[in-house]
């Protein structure tokens, strides 16, 4: 089997920890980066038969991967395989112009940086170390550097933010014309440090900060950028002279192609089998330093299950799900009832009904789907 | 056995007395079961029972005791089960009334020995628990000697628990109790006096034998129904199923008949010989009829046809349960089912719960009404959303509640049953600190939380026991819940007009609690007709989404999803809106946080 065309390689490494965090990373452990690159690449070379020979994308996730020592970072660029589109995700403090320089200089074409907020205080909520200007300077470099696509991360409903803080955020954020914008609502996830600290404090302004959706989805798209995806907005039209540019990597998973990862934490869905990387780092290093598969646990995904990701994946898009290609995993009725709540729209087209979500829909896509799933 | 030999009796106490050990400590004493066998309560057979430590089912027991047969059938002791007592004793000539010495008589000792007295049986006194420290033995046997009009001495002292005094028990039974009359020479009759069902052998009938004697295999006939069946086997309880050759005249026992539809033997027939008929059957029992009634609706309207089985089973162990098909717009094809009183419905849920793994939803519980409308027509309506709305006269049902009460409470429970519409009658002492009150109330004022507002408003003290006494009309109005503008027909509710307003309120705020919000803007209503006297909006959700969503999230957000829709599942429809089953039951508990405020 070839064909997989997007890959996801995870590079843990943080310079620390973000209380609200919950991905894999590693903090600390500099003599573990060039070990770890050996290990993925030795993990590339195991799975990387299933890659199709052109890839579409490659997004290297962390973790910051910019912290990873710039030698070890430049050698696992060098190693990839080339593809359309090569993103890099960055915290702005880590983005010099020599990093930039580097990141361009090896086949990267897209960087997203995780701003998260321009205001100080809610910056040291969330245990952020770049400053507001880390990250004007950090465009302004990527700029200077030739990337035209960069993409900023948001996060809102931090403790503490009021209505016109996160008015502030956005407009700070258009201001600096990223191409792409993905905004996500902070989650405490249950038993985190960052949970414990604020947990009861989101509770009592969780009705006041109900609005924010919606006040972040009027703001961005009254700035001409495309809602196309629940979280994710971009540039269009004239503004983006024409080009595409939504995260193609990522439009991967929510188009249900399969994909491959690397590294720890990682996930890959390849025929079939949905792969998930334990998240040890020292298992992972010495699994693959014995010529062994890092230790990993396989989830079958079979077609009726297949079937319903696509259909929930596909409701997070503004562009509609055909109806035939998920046959079986909704419900008929609760389609009509929905439909009939002005949630979803359904239309005819030369292959057969599709439906999207309606505007009103797209805020309440969490419940419209369960309700929608067969 | 003679006949002069025979002594058929039964227990009888409030609740909590002790009926049930001293039943255990007569088996052990007379050698039925050894003490190694002895399991806690064993005539109480049922999981329910033995948990909750109460009694629901009569149960009929044979026992040796100094060349006598003695035949000990339990009954219950909650006031719900009042018309299984009558059944029971119906089959005995004499009872044992049991009062903790430390408590005294309490409200179901006097209802449960009135009916003995009216039943003509023999009544064997007792003040039980005289091991305890605060026991007054002394003080008991005064209460039982005034309210029986006999002598103190006759009062017998013992303690079930430790076993003193449970011979003499045993020998007061046989001296005092009159051996069973009848005829054994005539034409064999028998009461049936309970049943239960065996899925393998069918219908087992219990029966007490009034004249002539049964045989094994002999053919019968039910007399009332006319069910015609072979005695395929015969025998006593002592206490497991024991087969005998043929029970006579005075005799208890059990007969197998064989019968695979519960509903060919009914409780209170005469079973006789088809071979030597006799020419009528005994008195039988009047049809009680259930006053409380709920919906009763599965979870999940796949397991209807379960329900209806599970019913019609429980019908045959449960006489008292009447039920009829009932469709509701809101929770679908159920069962209207009539109970005798609030524990009896809760006791039939968790029996079809348990026994039968049904998953259930129960309507708020009301009364039976009899309506007369406009043009004269007059109806029972056992279901709120039934009630015609054009009318003339509504009737509901009272009872004589009887109130036993240490005097310091005597103020909290006629403030409750002022609140609750009720008529004071009577008061009188006990004893020096006891009283006992007499009320007539509307039954539609205790179904729900009375008994708890009173034990908690009373510290636990105070003893309730309640006798029907006929319909009065009253100033009673429907009151309905629209949501999202469909009338939510599990939700209707008829009350006393003066409390028609608050109650509305206080359920469509308790609605826009319980109703998540939805998609849309969701107004609830309760209205009186086509007024709507209270309202309130639950507001659309603004956003229901999960943030984030890349390769590695997909399992877990699948997973979530489809949690999600499982929760929804468990939701009624009501038209577009999804209704959490606990919003049905909002109803019943209304009242607890209206005496709360």
């Amino acid at each position: 089997m070839s064909g997989v065309r997007h890959l996801y390689v995870h590079l843990p490494f943080c310079a620390h920890r973000c209380g609200y965090c919950d991905f894999v990373t590693v903090v600390g452990k500099g003599d573990q980066h060039a070990p770890y690159i050996d290990a993925l690449l030795a993990e590339l070379e195991r799975e990387g038969a299933v890659l199709a020979p052109d890839l579409e994308t490659v997004f290297l996730g962390g973790g910051t991967p910019t912290v990873t020592a710039p030698g070890e970072l430049e050698r696992l660029l060098r190693a990839l395989p080339d593809a359309e589109e090569v993103t890099v995700e960055a915290n702005p403090e880590t983005v010099t112009p020599a990093l930039a320089a580097l990141l361009r200089a090896n086949g990267v074409t897209r960087v997203s940086l995780g701003a998260q907020s321009f205001q100080p205080p809610l910056l040291g909520v969330l245990d952020r170390r770049a400053t507001p200007e880390d990250v004007r300077q950090a465009v302004r470099t990527l700029r200077d550097t030739g990337f035209d696509n960069v993409s900023l991360d948001l996060v809102y409903g931090i403790p503490g933010q009021s209505g016109s803080d996160l008015e502030a955020d956005l407009d700070e954020a258009l201001a600096l014309e990223p191409e792409h914008l993905s905004c996500y609502e902070l989650e405490a996830k249950p038993g985190t440090r960052f949970a414990h600290a604020h947990g009861e404090e989101l509770a009592r302004q969780a009705d006041a900060m109900e609005g924010y959706f919606e006040q972040v989805v009027d703001t961005v798209t009254a700035a001409g950028y495309r809602w196309y995806e629940t979280a994710n907005f971009c540039l269009e039209g004239a503004r983006a002279n024409g080009r595409d540019l939504r995260a193609r990597h990522n439009l991967g998973y929510w188009l249900g192609r399969d994909y491959l990862g690397a590294g720890i934490g990682a996930v890959s869905t390849v025929g079939g089998v949905r792969r998930r990387n334990l998240p040890s780092l020292s298992r992972y290093i010495g699994a693959l330093a014995h010529g062994e598969a890092p230790p990993r646990e396989d989830e079958p995904i079979d077609a009726e299950t297949a079937a319903r990701e696509r259909l929930l994946l596909g409701l997070r898009l503004d562009e509609p799900v055909v109806l035939a290609d998920v046959a079986g995993a909704f419900d008929a009725d609760a389609l009509a009832r929905l439909s009939d709540l002005g949630m979803l729209a359904v239309t005819a087209n030369g292959h057969g009904d599709e439906i999207r979500l309606t505007w009103r829909g797209r805020f309440l896509g969490g419940g419209v789907t369960a309700e929608l799933l067969a | 056995m003679q006949q002069d030999r025979i002594r058929n009796f039964a227990i009888i106490a409030h609740i909590d007395h002790g009926k049930s050990t001293l039943a255990d400590r007569i088996l052990e004493l007379t050698g039925a079961v050894s003490e190694r066998d002895m399991r806690e309560q064993l005539l109480d057979s049922m999981e329910l029972e033995r948990e909750r430590g109460i009694t629901i089912k009569a149960q009929a027991v044979r026992v040796s005791w100094k060349g006598h047969q003695l035949n000990l059938i339990d009954t219950p002791g909650h006031v719900d089960f009042t018309y299984e007592v009558s059944r029971s004793l119906q089959a005995c000539e004499g009872a044992l009334l049991v009062v903790d010495a430390a408590q005294g008589i309490e409200a179901q000792t006097l209802a449960n020995a009135y009916l003995a007295i009216d039943g003509g049986l023999e009544i064997v006194p007792a003040a039980n628990k005289i091991d305890l420290p605060q026991a007054d033995p002394d003080g008991a046997a005064k209460e039982l000697g005034d309210l029986l009009g006999e002598e103190p001495d006759r009062v017998l002292r013992i303690s079930a628990k430790t076993g003193v005094g449970v011979d003499e028990v045993l020998d007061a039974i046989v001296e005092r109790i009159p051996p069973p009359g009848g005829d054994p020479d005539a034409p064999a009759r028998a009461l049936v006096f309970d049943s239960s069902y065996d899925q393998y052998r069918g219908v087992v009938a219990f029966v007490r034998v009034v004249d002539g004697t049964f045989s094994t295999r002999e053919p019968l006939r039910a007399m009332a129904q006319g069910t015609e069946f072979d005695a395929e086997e015969i025998g006593v309880m002592s206490p497991a199923r024991t087969p005998i050759d043929s029970l006579s005249a005075g005799e208890v026992g059990y007969v197998i008949t064989g019968l695979k539809d519960v509903s060919r033997l009914r409780v209170g027939d005469t079973l006789t010989s088809r071979r030597r008929p006799a020419d009528g059957p005994l008195p039988g029992y009047q049809d009680v009829k259930p006053m409380v009634f709920a919906g009763i609706f599965p979870t999940d309207s796949d397991d209807y046809p379960e329900l209806r089985d599970a019913l019609e089973r429980l019908k045959l162990n449960d006489a008292s349960l009447s039920y009829e098909p009932e469709t509701s717009q809101a929770l679908g094809f159920g069962f209207r089912c009539g109970f005798l009183g609030l524990l009896h419905m809760e006791i039939v849920r968790e029996r079809l719960e348990r026994e039968f793994d049904l998953d259930l939803l129960i309507t708020a519980p009301n009364v039976a009404y009899r309506a007369t409308t406009r043009t004269g027509e007059e109806v029972e309506v056992h279901n709120p959303a039934e009630m015609p709305r054009e009318l003339e006269q509504v009737e509901e049902p009272y009872v004589k509640a009887s109130v036993i009460v240490p005097k310091d409470y005597v103020g909290a429970v006629m403030e409750l049953a002022n609140e609750r519409r009720g008529t004071f009658d009577h008061m009188e002492y006990l004893s020096e600190g006891r009283v006992l009150l007499l009320y007539e109330l509307p039954l539609g004022e205790i179904v729900l939380d009375f008994y708890d507002q009173l034990k908690s408003r009373t510290r636990g003290y105070a003893s309730f026991d309640y006798d029907l006494a006929g319909f009065k009309p009253g100033d009673l109005t429907r009151v309905d819940i629209l949501v999202a503008g469909e009338q939510v027909d599990a939700l209707s509710l008829i009350i006393h007009r003066d409390f028609a307003y608050d109650r509305g309120r206080q359920l469509v705020e308790r609605l826009r609690e319980e109703i998540p919000r939805q998609m849309i803007d969701v107004p609830v209503q309760a209205a009186i007709g086509s007024r709507v006297i209270a309202r309130e909006t639950i507001k659309a959700r603004r956003k229901d989404v999960l943030a984030k969503c890349y390769g590695g999230d997909i399992t877990r957000k699948r997973k979530l999803l489809e949690k999600q829709k499982k929760g929804k599942k468990r939701m009624k429809q009501v038209g577009s809106v999804e209704v959490p089953q606990e919003a049905f039951l909002a109803v019943l508990n209304l009242d607890s946080d209206r005496k709360r405020s």
